[in-house]
């Protein structure tokens, strides 16, 4: 059904089309879904990517950005030649689709594991880092004024809303009050300059080919605040899959990412970076507490939700090899 | 008194039979959350062998911490406000060996192949 839906929005922008075929959700919850199908025109077939909030959905929670935002942000990024899918189509209400909007497929890895094992990813993993500093570099460099309207967020302000949601769970946990307690006392403030930040700058956002970064995908969580943010949340252990040796996402070292970042014409803080990297250890801890809380009271009774809660001691873990690391 | 065989017992022959039989047969997404569930049932059998001796040990600790008596829930919650007021920190003797403790023995349960954890035991 929802092939028949695509075909008539798409043969209303894409000259030549004649249909659409292979649609598969890929992910995504009750709210929000991703697409995969191909385009057929008289030139062959095009991969495209539906990504919406179906009929019925219309409000972002919380902190989203809004698929409006996110389809400008990513056109933007585009545009500037950062590695970033092209936005063929934005829905329209007669459409019939709901709201959301259609890109181009890029393809390549999302899945860490295969990023960081495969051998056909050997000769890309050594170059990862560097890039990643220069395409998050690029990201901070867009032009505030041509940016939809986002949030603006600072440390001060992510350190109480982090407290808040935790302490809405209702159960003790001494390492979170450790980090909480070592995040006040370490608050650098608001940044001197306020950029765009990514806001999920890390793996499973992040399409790898043999030959590097591909795309920046997922763009839910882009606000205004410190750039240093989308660096420190790169290097958060939970995403080393298991390379704990190697902080950037398992592939590359801070050097590395930094040299890129700075490659590019920007200023590195590192102070700030390993502040960010506390604070995502304990923001990804807390989401996985959320996680718990979705699988008891619903809607998303689901296994894996249930295994995530478990997940929160890893951060603790890494919170204190952090904060209270033990002597060798 | 219940008979045997054990919830430990039990949970383990059900996670093997999954692992050896019933894994091998089922592919797709359906694979994937078979794995998900079998690392559900390791985990059980993590904890109910390793339980009991984390939580006397943890009880014990906090009791000497905090120089009161009470459940491990009222015990960690009077630990969590003294490290939040400030009361308690890093520089107090045995906090940090404590929480250390504590979150290696949550590990030893919950993911005891994970990277930092494996590191923490000098195992890798």
């Amino acid at each position: 059904m929802i092939e028949e839906q695509l075909g008539r929005c798409v043969a209303s922008w894409y000259k030549g089309a004649s249909g659409v075929t292979g649609a598969a959700r890929l992910s995504g919850g009750a709210s929000q879904e991703t697409w995969t199908f191909d385009i057929i025109h008289a030139g062959g077939v095009t991969g495209a990517i539906l990504r919406r909030a179906p009929p019925g959905y219309g409000a972002s929670p919380g902190r989203a950005c809004g698929l409006d935002a996110e389809a400008v942000l990513m056109q933007l990024a585009h545009d500037a030649g950062l590695p970033s899918p092209r936005v063929l189509h934005v829905l329209q209400p007669e459409d019939g689709l709901g709201a959301g909007f259609i890109m181009q497929r890029i393809e390549g890895e999302t899945i860490a594991r295969k990023i960081l094992r495969d051998e056909q990813f050997a000769k890309a993993r050594p170059m990862l880092a560097r890039q990643l500093g220069q395409v998050a570099a690029g990201i901070h460099s867009l032009p505030a004024l041509r940016l939809p309207k986002l949030r603006e967020m600072n440390s001060t302000k992510e350190i109480a809303d982090l407290e808040r949601e935790y302490h809405g769970f209702g159960r003790p946990r001494p390492v979170f009050e450790l980090a909480l307690r070592w995040l006040r006392a370490h608050d650098p403030g608001p940044s001197r300059e306020l950029t765009l930040v990514h806001g999920d700058f890390r793996h499973g956002n992040l399409v790898i080919g043999p030959d590097g970064v591909r795309a920046v995908l997922d763009w839910e969580l882009a606000h205004f605040g410190d750039p240093m943010e989308d660096l420190g949340w790169l290097c958060v252990n939970s995403w080393r899959f298991g390379e704990i040796d190697k902080p950037v996402g398992g592939f590359g070292s801070r050097e590395e990412l930094f040299a890129g970042y700075e490659q590019a014409g920007r200023k590195v803080d590192p102070d700030r970076v390993k502040f960010w990297e506390v604070m995502g250890t304990l923001r990804w801890g807390v989401m996985c507490c959320g996680m718990m809380q979705r699988f008891r009271q619903g809607p998303d009774h689901s296994l894996e939700r249930a295994m995530i809660g478990r997940r929160s001691s890893e951060t603790e873990i890494d919170l204190l090899r952090l904060l209270a690391p033990r002597e060798k | 008194m219940q008979d045997e065989p054990t919830p430990e017992e039990l949970v383990k022959v059900v996670a093997d039979f999954l692992r050896n039989e019933i894994a091998p047969a089922i592919k797709g997404h359906n694979a994937f959350k078979l794995r998900v569930g079998i690392n559900a049932l390791d985990l059980v059998s993590r904890q109910l062998a390793l339980e009991q001796g984390g939580d006397a040990s943890e009880a014990a600790r906090l009791k000497r911490l905090l120089g009161v008596d009470g459940s491990l829930l009222e015990l960690n919650r009077a630990l969590s406000e003294k490290i939040a007021s400030g009361e308690l920190d890093l520089q107090t003797p045995g906090l940090a060996e404590h929480l250390w403790q504590t979150t290696m023995d949550k590990l030893a349960v919950d993911q005891p192949n994970y990277g930092s954890y494996k590191r923490e035991l000098g195992t890798k």
